[in-house]
């Protein structure tokens, strides 16, 4: 803090002067002050020329701000940002194969706070771009104005909440924008299928994040899943809370995943965030399994992860670019679901010893009957 | 004259100087480091923020928030307190003037409607702020420890108080208030067109300049001079600490909390969980390179505000977390050059050297 009267520079009196001659106004000594003030100012003129003569250094492979006519791209993440192994990262991929299949030239935007959203958007659409994405629902709000007022600029909303009017019925995004939703209950049932199957307990557990309507959307096609493969089996469904930080309660998840293995269960889904790290844990625990969501958790607990309901947010985001590449981009609200690609469940080297084949061969045909219509998964309790 | 003149130049602009020059070689070095030529980067984010309208009324927008935090931590720093929960009262300010947005009736007129919204904000700001004053002044609680414990509840609180009971579905904010808006900028200047730049800027200058005159023209605020220099002196001379103390946490909570109005009032419109990001704890470097002075305060805020949209301009060819290094450069450059600060180096190096002879 300052103290009044007194020199920056380590020029002060010693500090045995007293209080009351520092807080009225006292003269100072000035000589030897000079001297360093002059050392100071001398420094700033050095780093001030260091500065000026860097200015024309150019790297080789230094690039210029992107110009041209190729089909730039531009995303802004969510605040969470690149890394989540999740969300950002799925969009991250599905642009890089877009770089690399269609030629985009793609710009990334990680916003500091929340009203860098806006700015960001607002920044790549400016500047021209021929579609500019949102990672995450948070974008909603901004994108939607957005869109109106750059109605030359395709957006796209990754999990962008769409309006439901007072009927009841979905308000159409502007004719610029394209909402990318995700069926999650198609994939939720599929792996519903799979825990009674490999399961084979009569009882298949699921725990929940937070209590709300976006969960229940799992619940509902997990428990149809399990009741197709398996009429008579009981699904015991709890949640971790009722507020956000029930995404990010890993004991909690523990907690209820013991219970329920104790109960008989032998397979846990989850959808809950950071919480089902502690199903997992208890799955280690128990030496039971549980099933992942979003992204492949298999490394979370090699062995005991079955398999995991995948959201493909990079298929969704290539989609996109894709459809402006080839001018077929329209607004609109683009449902990902098991026909498109956009859910689905793991199944690779790692799980492949978990899941016998006859189960495979079942989900498959699930899957079939439920991409040609024949099965419709219910997406409320 | 001649020699105080030279004496605040000296305290309240040198060491800020050697910042900024210390930080743009820095910079240049980390842009080289990545393979750019900095002359492109630095004109890419000059042109991003002072260089346009619309980035210029972005960093305004940023300013107008900071210069709050940084003035909230300024004040409780003269009393010698350290707060470092500017960040949940920014919140606690922002969610009062959005509640009483939204409890006043629709078409409330502007002139009644916007100050009780920015009471709202002071006074919610403010009682997160009592709190550790209050502690501080009757039981001796350590208001960093509580300042900084207090963050947590009250955005936990808030957090829960907004996704349980009051926000819009499918989204983390309220619904949008009644009465109380703010017009933006670009109103009469149409080169803001789309920043968030508004009219709380005017009202947090004016703060600005009422802290001014509490701290320097006013009895109470020499009386929370002399408590930050010398509690003891103070209180033998016939102030009242426990008081000044409560009341020095108290202002700088509603400073902090004023600082919501800006994007509750000025920008959205409703509260939104998560809007303060970081410019509470932001408000500590505004306040440090300020040198405790709001008139530095502002242009301090300017300063950070310039690299945090910067930031973003620049991403296309660096990593956005340049500025991020940058930042912590300026406040480490500007920490060391602090008196106190000097102090202590030199005392520790004059005991080391007395240890070994």
């Amino acid at each position: 803090m300052i103290i009044p009267r007194k020199h920056a520079f380590g020029c002060s009196r010693p500090c045995t002067e007293s209080m009351a001659s520092r807080l009225l106004a006292m003269p100072r000594p000035e000589r030897d002050c000079t001297h360093f003030m002059r050392k100071i100012l001398a420094l700033i003129g050095v780093l001030l020329a260091v500065h000026v003569a860097l200015q024309f250094v150019h790297p080789a492979g230094a690039v210029a701000a992107p110009t041209g006519n190729a089909l730039d791209v531009g995303i802004v993440f969510d605040l969470g940002g690149r890394g989540d192994k999740s969300f950002n990262d799925g969009a991250y991929i599905g642009a890089m194969r877009a770089a690399k299949e269609l030629g985009a030239r793609v710009r990334f935007v990680e916003p500091g706070e929340g009203s860098d959203r806006e700015a960001g958007l607002r920044l790549l659409a400016a500047e021209g771009m021929d579609l500019v994405i949102g990672v995450g629902f948070i974008f909603t709000d901004d994108l939607t104005s957005l869109a109106k007022e750059y109605p030359n600029v395709a957006f796209a909303g990754v999990d962008y909440a769409v309006t439901i009017d007072k009927n009841g019925n979905a308000v159409a995004p502007p004719k610029n924008l394209a909402a990318l939703k995700f069926r999650e209950e198609q994939g939720s049932f599929l792996v519903g299928a799979m825990a009674a199957l490999v399961g084979n307990s009569k009882k298949v557990g699921f725990v929940g994040g937070m209590d709300s309507p976006l969960i229940h959307k799992f619940e509902a096609g997990y428990r149809a899943g399990v009741k197709q493969v398996c009429p008579d089996c009981e699904v015991i469904a709890q949640y971790a809370g009722v507020t956000p930080e029930a995404f990010r309660n890993p004991g909690r998840g523990k907690e209820l995943a013991l219970s329920q293995y104790q109960q008989g269960v032998n397979v846990i889904y989850h959808a809950s965030g950071s919480t089902g790290l502690g199903v997992f844990e208890a799955a280690r625990t128990l030496d039971k399994y549980g099933i992942g969501v979003d992204a492949d958790q298999y490394k979370e607990a090699p062995g005991h992860v079955l398999s995991s309901m995948v959201k493909r947010v990079d298929n969704a985001v290539f989609d996109a670019i894709k459809r402006v590449a080839d001018k077929s981009f329209t607004g609109g609200i683009y449902s990902f679901g098991l026909a498109e690609d956009g859910v689905g469940y793991v199944y690779d080297e790692h799980n492949k010893a978990l899941i016998p084949d006859a189960v495979r061969q079942r989900l498959e045909a699930l899957k079939a009957e439920i991409v040609a219509g024949r099965i419709t998964v219910p997406s409320t309790k | 004259m001649n020699a105080r003149l030279r004496a605040t130049f000296e305290e309240a602009v040198l060491p800020p100087l050697v910042a900024l020059a210390v930080a743009f070689v820095a910079g240049d070095l980390l842009i080289l480091m990545y393979g750019q030529a900095p002359g492109a980067v630095w004109r890419l984010l000059f042109d991003g923020t002072w260089g346009k309208a619309y980035g210029f009324g972005q960093v305004l927008y940023k300013a107008t928030t900071l210069t709050c935090t940084g003035l909230a931590v300024a004040m409780s720093l003269r009393a010698g307190l350290f707060n470092i929960g500017a960040e949940g009262q920014l919140a606690a300010g922002g969610f009062g003037a959005a509640v009483v947005g939204l409890w006043l009736p629709v078409g409330t007129p502007a002139i009644i409607a916007v100050p009780l919204c920015v009471m709202a904000a002071c006074l919610a700001g403010g009682a997160v702020g009592a709190v550790p004053g209050v502690l501080r002044a009757k039981f001796g609680a350590h208001e960093v420890i509580v300042t900084i414990m207090s963050n947590f509840i009250v955005l936990a609180l808030l957090n829960y108080i907004v996704s349980a009971k009051l926000h819009v579905p499918e989204t983390l904010h309220t619904p949008a208030m009644h009465a109380g808006a703010v017009p933006r900028l670009s109103g009469v200047i149409a080169g803001f067109h789309g920043s968030a730049a508004n009219w709380t800027i005017v009202i947090v200058v004016a703060a600005c300049a009422a802290a001014w005159w509490y701290l320097f023209r006013t009895r109470a605020g020499y009386e929370l001079r002399a408590v930050g220099l010398q509690p003891d002196a103070a209180e033998y001379a016939g102030v009242r600490v426990g008081n000044t103390w409560r009341n020095a946490l108290m202002l700088s909570g509603a400073l902090a909390g004023l600082g919501g109005v800006n994007f509750v009032l000025g920008y959205k419109n409703y509260y939104e969980d998560g809007f303060a990001g970081g410019a509470g704890f932001l408000g500590i470097a505004v306040a440090l390179v300020g040198r405790n002075h709001p008139l530095g305060v502002l242009l301090a805020a300017l300063f950070f505000a310039t690299l945090s949209q910067g930031g973003l301009a620049i991403n296309a060819m660096v990593p956005k977390q340049i500025v991020e290094v940058l930042q912590g450069i300026v406040i480490i450059a500007v920490a060391t050059s602090v008196p106190e600060v000097r102090r202590v180096l030199r005392n520790a190096a004059g005991k080391l050297a007395g240890g070994r002879a």
